[in-house]
């Protein structure tokens, strides 16, 4: 029983710091991967995302359906940024970087000066469970079921759909697919809106387990910026297996030196992935198969 | 042109010694500057917003009741961005360039630590209106938040005695939960306790699975939270959907960041906090307090602990310099070390110390019910700010503009 505990203990701990790297990543992973746009402004994405949902749910709308909204309306505004700003310098990866960063003071700083420097959250649902005399948030299985979930789904949608196919032809060879008849402007409108939609989807799901400030989304950028750098451009083969590597790595050092190991750990892993592999683990994993 | 240049001479001279003449009669005659210095946007905004809007309470109030001396004060308000580097460059603009006659500034002890160099420096004066972790024994800083004797030692024996021995702290990683911590420690085993764990945690970190299983792997009896910022606050979400189940007790939650408000119940239930003001006193100086703050900020979210001791400072410094007839520092704490500058403000009386600037409060024991009403169990009169007197540090005879704790305690003589 005392084996079976901390077995659970150690998986719980694994699944929820796992569950927190590739809900946060996903979205800045997909716009990375797919437009090799780096969206600084990922963290007020998921703001926004979090925002909506408490004040949907806190308007009555049920929790399921409020964080739906809250990425229909992060992916909805994302389609917008696309258009007016991040459309003219698909080309300019640097001057994307800091008109990203430009969007995420505006957000972080106009939402303060609205909605002032706090909102009422919504608490936590679905109470605690009991393994072997200790309790753990059932919601937090449920978010490790949605980590899970969000992967299956993206898979399928970019491997088994027809957006998938085009999504992905237009980020190969742009040129090719735009002679094909594909609206290749309206597929990266798309990309960018389904990235906003996962960050607002990520703020969404750790909205009712967090304190709600203007400047929450920065919580959630180490982690995210780290999982995709470890693992580079792809979702599948990169940012997963990334996920899982620094879930082991930060859950086994905050498990037995703290916090601030945890956290020195996901930064020396970066460093030295960086250092040996530029192409992270997914151009690494690529590259070997090929 | 040779008849005109001694003219030209003259009266330049003459301009000059209209300047040289003219400049301290406009001096006591304009403005008394003050210049403030808090996070009105980042991680700490929550909780510091409210101590720039007591502020232009107090200085309105003053104003309109004709001043301090007869002149008027006048703000000069920088936002520091929760960001210590914003500190250090506005606290030299406001003493360098904006020439303000008193600083009030900081919210976090890492950006007071950032800031007090600079003031010592240009030999400014500086209110911190901030309960902190203490120690700090410096002449050209006056403290009006409460301190580790005052807050710890009136909350850790009455938790110890209600709840039990055993105690798990939990603070923020850096000068104020380690000296913070240091404090409960030492009180803790004065009383008989264990301290069965001590986790510090990283400011911004926000997902806290592994630290509510490592409580839960203690036998603990309450946990002394001492986390500080937005991020850190959302522990409690988690620890209660988590079912942790235990007391709290803290010197920051609730009379800083209104987390009571914020949360949805029970998740801050049972959390205990030794307090000087909260919005929840009800005694008629703090009703008429939060009145007159209603009156100009209607939408003000929560009057909190540091509101209050932000509004007493300047109604001290108010005295201190009628009192004194001039704003020049060595006047102001020459009457200061006469040991009877005290306001009757929102908190009840209070009192600042000479030996070491701080100040005496009432302390209130808030209690935060499950439905997250505040009821109080306990109240204590007139606690003094005493450690850094008994302790050695005394501004009247010497400044070491030096930060002591337990550990390091002040250099015997």
């Amino acid at each position: 029983m005392a084996l079976f505990q901390s077995v659970f203990a150690m998986l719980y701990q694994f699944g929820d710091t796992f569950a927190f790297l590739v809900i946060s990543c996903a979205g800045l992973a997909v716009i990375f991967g797919m437009m090799g746009v780096i969206n600084l402004a990922h963290g007020e994405f998921i703001m926004c995302g979090a925002y909506v949902t408490a004040s949907a749910a806190r308007a009555g709308l049920p929790l399921p359906l409020a964080i739906l909204t809250g990425a229909l309306v992060a992916g909805a505004v994302g389609m917008v940024v696309e258009r007016l700003v991040i459309r003219h310098l698909y080309h300019r990866p640097l001057d994307s970087i800091i008109a990203t960063w430009g969007i995420s003071l505006i957000a972080t700083q106009g939402v303060l000066i609205v909605l002032g420097s706090t909102m009422q959250g919504v608490g936590t649902p679905l109470g605690s469970i009991d393994v072997g005399g200790r309790s753990y948030s059932l919601y937090r299985l449920v978010l490790m079921a949605c980590a899970l979930g969000l992967l299956g789904g993206l898979y399928m949608l970019f491997y088994h759909s027809r957006f998938g196919v085009i999504a992905r032809a237009t980020i190969q060879k742009p040129q090719m697919a735009n002679a094909l008849g594909v609206n290749t402007g309206r597929m990266y409108g798309l990309t960018f809106g389904l990235g906003a939609a996962l960050a607002g989807l990520a703020g969404g799901l750790y909205a009712p387990t967090m304190t709600m400030v203007p400047t929450m989304g920065a919580t959630f950028i180490v982690e995210s910026f780290v999982t995709v750098v470890v693992g580079g451009a792809d979702i599948f083969v990169g940012a997963a297996p990334a996920a899982a590597i620094l879930a082991l790595i930060k859950a086994g050092l905050t498990a037995w030196y703290g916090q601030l190991f945890g956290q020195i750990g996901l930064l020396v892993t970066v460093i030295l992935v960086i250092r040996i592999l530029p192409g992270g683990l997914s151009g690494w994993l690529k590259g070997t198969t090929r | 042109m040779t008849r005109n240049r001694p003219t030209l001479t003259n009266l330049m001279a003459g301009a000059a010694l209209a300047l040289v003449a003219g400049a301290p009669a406009f001096a006591q005659d304009g403005p008394i500057k003050i210049g403030v210095l808090e996070d009105q946007s980042g991680d700490f905004a929550a909780a510091t917003t409210v101590k720039v809007h007591a502020i232009e309470l107090a200085a309105k109030e003053i104003n309109d009741a004709g001043g301090i001396n007869g002149r008027p004060v006048e703000l000069v308000i920088y936002d520091t961005q929760s960001d210590n580097r914003r500190y250090q460059e506005f606290m030299r603009r406001v003493i360098q360039s904006d020439k303000v006659d008193v600083v009030f500034a900081g919210f976090s002890s890492a950006s007071r630590e950032a800031y007090r160099p600079i003031v010592n420096q240009f030999d400014g004066l500086a209110f911190y209106n901030n309960q902190y972790e203490g120690g700090v024994c410096d002449n050209n800083m006056i403290v009006t938040g409460a301190v580790p004797e005052q807050q710890f030692s009136t909350l850790i024996p009455w938790m110890m005695e209600e709840y039990g021995p055993n105690v798990y702290t939990l603070a923020a990683d850096y000068n104020f939960g380690q000296i913070s911590a240091e404090w409960v420690r030492q009180i803790v085993e004065e009383n008989g306790g264990t301290m069965v764990g001590e986790e510090f945690i990283p400011l911004g970190v926000s997902q806290f699975g592994q630290t509510i299983q490592n409580i839960q792997a203690t036998d603990a009896d309450f946990v002394v939270t001492l986390l500080v910022g937005a991020a850190q606050a959302s522990y409690y979400e988690q620890a209660s959907s988590a079912s942790v189940g235990l007391p709290m007790a803290s010197s920051v939650n609730v009379g800083q960041g209104y987390e009571h408000k914020r949360f949805t119940p029970p998740s801050l239930a049972d959390m205990y906090v030794t307090t000087n003001y909260i919005e929840e006193i009800d005694t008629p100086a703090s009703k008429d307090f939060i009145e007159r703050f209603h009156a100009m900020f209607p939408d003000e979210p929560y009057i909190n602990q540091e509101a209050a001791n932000s509004y007493i400072a300047i109604n001290l410094y108010k005295q201190m310099v009628e009192r004194a007839g001039t704003t020049d520092h060595d006047a102001v704490r020459a009457v200061l070390a006469e040991g009877d500058v005290c306001f009757d403000g929102p908190s009840g009386n209070v009192c600042l110390d000479p030996k070491s600037q701080h100040m005496s409060h009432t302390i209130y024991l808030a209690k935060v019910n499950d439905d997250h009403s505040i009821s109080f169990p306990k109240v204590w009169n007139d606690i003094e700010p005493y450690w850094l007197g008994d302790a050695g540090c005394d501004l009247t005879k010497n400044d070491p503009s030096a930060q002591y704790t337990p550990s390091s305690p002040p250099p015997a003589e």
